[in-house]
């Protein structure tokens, strides 16, 4: 069983092949794991394209009707991280983007649990004045 | 913290969204006692810290009506007059206890105003000042959130050893947040990470600050 985080998502794919750096998905569970498309262009996500390596090296990245989805994350630019056993995987957004969404200066949207596990979405809020105040036990 | 401050002005079209970046179990004891009325929030998995380049708390975004940031993320109140404290005691000397005091009804008199007055207020910054006081991912604070990610989930999976070798890598590739370091940390009975190691980094510090001031005016 293979687990696979990326933003507040979780899944688990049981058929996923795990090769050390590798992870290899077929095209939906990368959208159901990530949000990004495996399209004939590349691996996309809004109007962005990774575009796949060139035919020659293709065969590195596609596999038997699945993408290596860790190769291709990378090419993105953004980090990959598995736990030592490549059951674990965190898909992480790279800086550059994080530095695009704050840069428009529309506040990050975000969903969040209360203690009793009913969830709050920051756009809900929208039409008041929002102190988004952080704080912590430690 | 913030409860009389919401009552105060939750009908001026104003809101407190407070977000524990903290697991449940520790955070809930101290939601209950304070028995907030405003949505305050758990981020066991320190997203907000990834999305908005938290380091520490507390930290605060003014966002407007319309979904803008008008204040970047910055301390929300806090000084650090705590670097005088005794450590024994925990006592802190008068003057740190007054300018504790004088920064946080500061910050806390800017809310006020801002919530009365929205756009108007002169603590509302303009696009550019904001831009320009954000702060900036880079490749290794992004790495350093995946690998924290990574550590959190694998502490719930029972997988400690594991957990803690993806923590101090994210410790090290981001060493400015105190947000991993508190959060990984062994903690003191009262729950708190401020043990030698703590006070070692804080220490470490030397002339930086471990809250960087919010560099908000006295409200007119």
């Amino acid at each position: 069983m293979i687990t696979v985080l990326h933003e507040q998502r979780q899944t688990q794919w049981p058929d996923a092949a795990a090769d050390g750096d590798a992870l290899w998905l077929d095209d939906a569970a990368i959208e159901q794991a990530t949000g990004w498309r495996w399209k004939p262009e590349g691996l996309c996500h809004g109007e962005l394209c990774v575009p796949l390596p060139p035919v020659a090296a293709a065969a590195e990245v596609v596999r038997d009707g699945r993408l290596d989805l860790a190769a291709m994350w990378r090419r993105s630019g953004q980090p990959v991280v598995r736990d030592s056993a490549s059951c674990h995987w965190v898909f992480g957004t790279g800086a550059a983007q994080r530095s695009a969404a704050l840069a428009t200066l529309q506040a990050p949207d975000f969903e969040l649990p209360d203690l009793d596990g009913r969830g709050h979405r920051l756009s809900h809020y929208r039409g008041r004045k929002v102190l988004l105040a952080t704080w912590a036990s430690w | 913290m913030w409860q009389s401050l919401f009552e105060e002005l939750k009908d001026h079209g104003f809101t407190v969204l407070a977000v524990a970046i903290d697991q449940p179990a520790a955070a809930r004891p101290w939601i209950e006692a304070a028995a907030p009325v405003y949505p305050c929030l758990i981020d066991q998995d320190h997203h907000l810290a990834d999305l908005y380049n938290l380091v520490n708390v507390p930290q605060a975004v003014w966002i407007d009506e319309r979904g803008r940031i008008v204040r970047p993320p910055e301390t929300a109140g806090s000084t650090d007059a705590f670097r005088a404290m005794d450590r024994k005691t925990f006592a802190l000397p008068q003057a740190a206890a007054a300018e504790r005091i004088r920064v946080k009804a500061m910050y806390l008199d800017a809310v006020r105003d801002w919530a009365r007055r929205g756009a108007a207020s002169p603590h509302v910054l303009d696009e550019s000042r904001v831009t320009s006081r954000l702060p900036h991912a880079h490749d290794g604070t992004a790495e350093a959130h995946a690998h924290f990610r990574l550590g959190l989930h694998l502490l719930r999976e029972g997988l400690d050893d594991e957990a803690r070798a993806q923590m101090a890598a994210a410790i090290r590739l981001h060493p400015d947040s105190w947000a991993m370091w508190r959060q990984a940390a062994a903690k003191d009975a009262r729950g708190l990470a401020a043990g030698p190691e703590f006070w070692a980094r804080v220490d470490a510090l030397g002339a930086r600050p471990y809250y960087p001031p919010a560099d908000i005016a006295a409200t007119p």
